[in-house]
């Protein structure tokens, strides 16, 4: 970013990531440099290998990632889970790390569940025998509190969903996460740690303005070595369900995610209509895939589930990768 | 203190009004774009500034995402709309050397950033300052409702979409004004109902209605229910003034009326 002239950074900012934020010499003089130095920004390294080894049974780990809002990642997110979670020799564990704005409670049918504690940690919520789930949704009393936090707390509960819940076993893990690149993104990435990640599957939706926030979404997964599974393209093209005509309700004014994916070189897993059954699933709290499975929303859903699951067995399991 | 504020460059501001949503992709920055363009229609000079640090949308709905803006003596020098200078805006879209460059900041930065969005822009004399936000309720709403508490803001349109997980995030949000006692000016229920262009027929695409119940039960004013319009996103897609060009689109008459209460609320209080 440009360093407008009297910017809050420093030239060489050594980003708050690093192990030298608020320690390197160009930190001198920083506003932020007290709060980077106190650890506020990042975790120590030594806490993030603590953290991979406790999470070494987990198979894959698969995060939704959108740079803009309301464009399906936590749908996304349940559903993958559910499809995943199907076949049931597989263990699939579904966090949610959208610590303002927790939808995964009420879409997994789990709203007012609470969180127990056991010997080792927070038990997560079953919805099946091998689907687990955990949020910030399972500790609030009531549904109107607000999580009115700051970065140093949303990480610091993100590294508790990471090293006090007591997942078990698991061939899947799948993080949905809000919009944006901030500390959410960053902490869960630097607590797994990039290479430990199968890679992120991006939402967007057809439209431009949807597009310019995901190409910096793209761009961060660049910067943290993150692997990129693949762009779904969601809420494209609308069928009226009387006339079943076809609408553009959000056009795809600049080539959508097609002419995206062909010009930063990602690959397109495929894209979902809008079909007004989905968001009504959702709000009931039941699989839209097992409620309407003669969608062609389904079949596209399915494909796509179908298309990581293939990503993920290619690549080599947690065990090997730490070896 | 009387004296900062006399100094400032957010003295001639007359009305600060926040866009606020728990949701994403709810239509906030649609909310903020649409109303300065209603405010500029009935004559007020308007002024938005986006505290968007990742995902800023504000430059490219009005089609200037390739300006710059410029330091002057007493700060920054916002972006101006038209020739007349009815709408400036600032946002972290104009300080970015690529569009596509992602903003990777931990609270700390934005937090920073966003006080100098507060104090530093050279506003000049404005009617309305329109806060478009990214959804939620961390670092960037704190940081912006502290930062702007001195100026004593009209108040905050919150706006939904109708289905339930959208509306119990904005419940949520609501509780961040109880305690931050940032006024609710009012709910916007948007992208409720899609009217079919082949056989006008309306689906409820998001579902029907959740905007105004929450606002019935959290006893606030419910603004206006906008549809689902084909021609609003086209518009914000090309940065056209969507209030001037098509004032017989479905959308049009719920966009002026929000405009309208919000000009209500700010006369109230000026008398
Ligand atoms: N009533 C409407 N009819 C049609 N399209 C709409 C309507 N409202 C918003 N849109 C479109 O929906 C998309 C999302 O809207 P917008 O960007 O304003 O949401 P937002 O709440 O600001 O999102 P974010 O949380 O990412 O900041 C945009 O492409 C916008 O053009
Ligand atoms: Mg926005």
């Amino acid at each position: 970013m440009a360093d407008a002239a009297g910017g809050p950074q420093p030239e060489d900012c050594p980003g708050t990531g690093s192990a030298q934020a608020g320690r390197a010499a160009a930190c001198q003089g920083c506003p932020n440099q007290k709060l980077c130095a106190a650890g506020a920004a990042g975790p120590d390294p030594a806490e993030a290998a603590a953290l991979r080894e406790r999470l070494r049974c987990v198979r894959h780990v698969v995060l939704v990632l959108s740079g803009k809002g309301g464009v399906g990642k936590s749908t996304f997110s349940a559903l993958l889970a559910h499809g995943l979670a199907a076949d049931e020799s597989k263990q699939v564990a579904l966090l949610d790390i959208d610590i303002c704005g927790p939808s995964i409670p009420k879409m997994m049918g789990l709203e007012g569940e609470q969180v127990h504690q056991s010997g080792s940690g927070w038990s997560p919520v079953y919805v099946e025998e091998n689907l687990s789930v955990m949020s910030v949704g399972f500790l609030l009393s009531s549904p109107d509190d607000a999580v009115i936090w700051r970065g140093p707390k949303k990480n610091g509960l993100i590294k508790q969903f990471l090293r006090d819940v007591d997942w078990g076993e698991m061939d899947y893990l799948i993080i949905d996460t809000p919009p944006g690149t901030s500390d959410e993104h960053l902490s869960i990435v630097q607590y797994l740690g990039a290479s430990h990640v199968d890679g992120a599957v991006i939402i967007t939706t057809p439209q431009e303005v949807s597009l310019q926030d995901v190409r910096k979404e793209i761009n961060f997964c660049h910067k943290v070595k993150l692997p990129i599974i693949g762009v779904v393209e969601n809420m494209s093209g609308f069928i009226c369900p009387k006339c079943k005509n076809e609408s553009q309700i959000f056009s795809p004014t600049t080539g959508g995610a097609e002419k995206m994916c062909q010009n930063l070189n990602v690959s397109l897993l495929g894209k979902v209509p809008l079909d007004p059954q989905i968001g009504k699933s959702c709000d009931k709290g039941q699989s839209f895939l097992s409620e309407a499975p003669e969608s062609p929303a389904t079949s596209s859903y399915r494909n796509i589930i179908q298309r990581i699951q293939e990503y993920c067995d290619l690549q080599h399991t947690q065990e090997e990768k730490t070896i | 203190s009387a004296e900062v504020i006399g100094a400032s460059n957010l003295s001639g501001v007359r009305h600060v009004v926040l866009v606020l949503s728990g949701k994403g992709g709810v239509g906030k920055s649609t909310v903020a774009t649409q109303l300065a363009l209603a405010l500029r229609q009935a004559g007020k000079k308007v002024g938005i500034l986006d505290v968007d640090l990742c995902g800023p949308s504000i430059p490219r709905m009005f089609r200037v995402q390739d300006s710059a803006v410029h330091q002057c003596d007493s700060g920054w020098v916002p972006v101006f709309v038209d020739q007349e200078k009815s709408i400036s805006l600032m946002s972290i879209g104009f300080l970015l050397e690529k569009p596509d460059d992602a903003v990777v900041w931990r609270g700390p930065k934005k937090n920073a950033l966003i006080k100098q969005f507060v104090t530093d822009v050279a506003w000049g004399d404005l009617d309305f300052l329109i806060v478009d936000t990214p959804p939620g309720t961390s670092d960037e709403h704190i940081s912006t409702v502290e930062a702007l508490r001195p100026y004593k803001p009209l108040g905050a349109i919150l706006v939904t979409t109708p289905q339930e997980v959208a509306v119990g995030d904005v419940r949520r949000e609501l509780t961040f004004c109880k305690k931050t006692g940032l006024r609710v000016l009012g709910i916007v229920e948007n992208m409720s109902g899609f009217v079919c262009p082949h056989c006008s027929e309306c689906t409820n695409v998001f579902s029907k209605g959740g905007g105004e119940e929450l606002a019935k039960y959290a006893g606030v004013p419910f603004l206006g229910s906008v549809p689902l319009d084909p021609q609003l996103s086209q518009s914000l897609e090309e940065g056209r003034d969507f209030i001037r060009e098509f004032p017989k689109s479905s959308a049009f008459p719920a966009l002026l009326h929000i405009a309208q209460q919000v000009s209500d609320s700010a006369s109230q209080r000026s008398s």
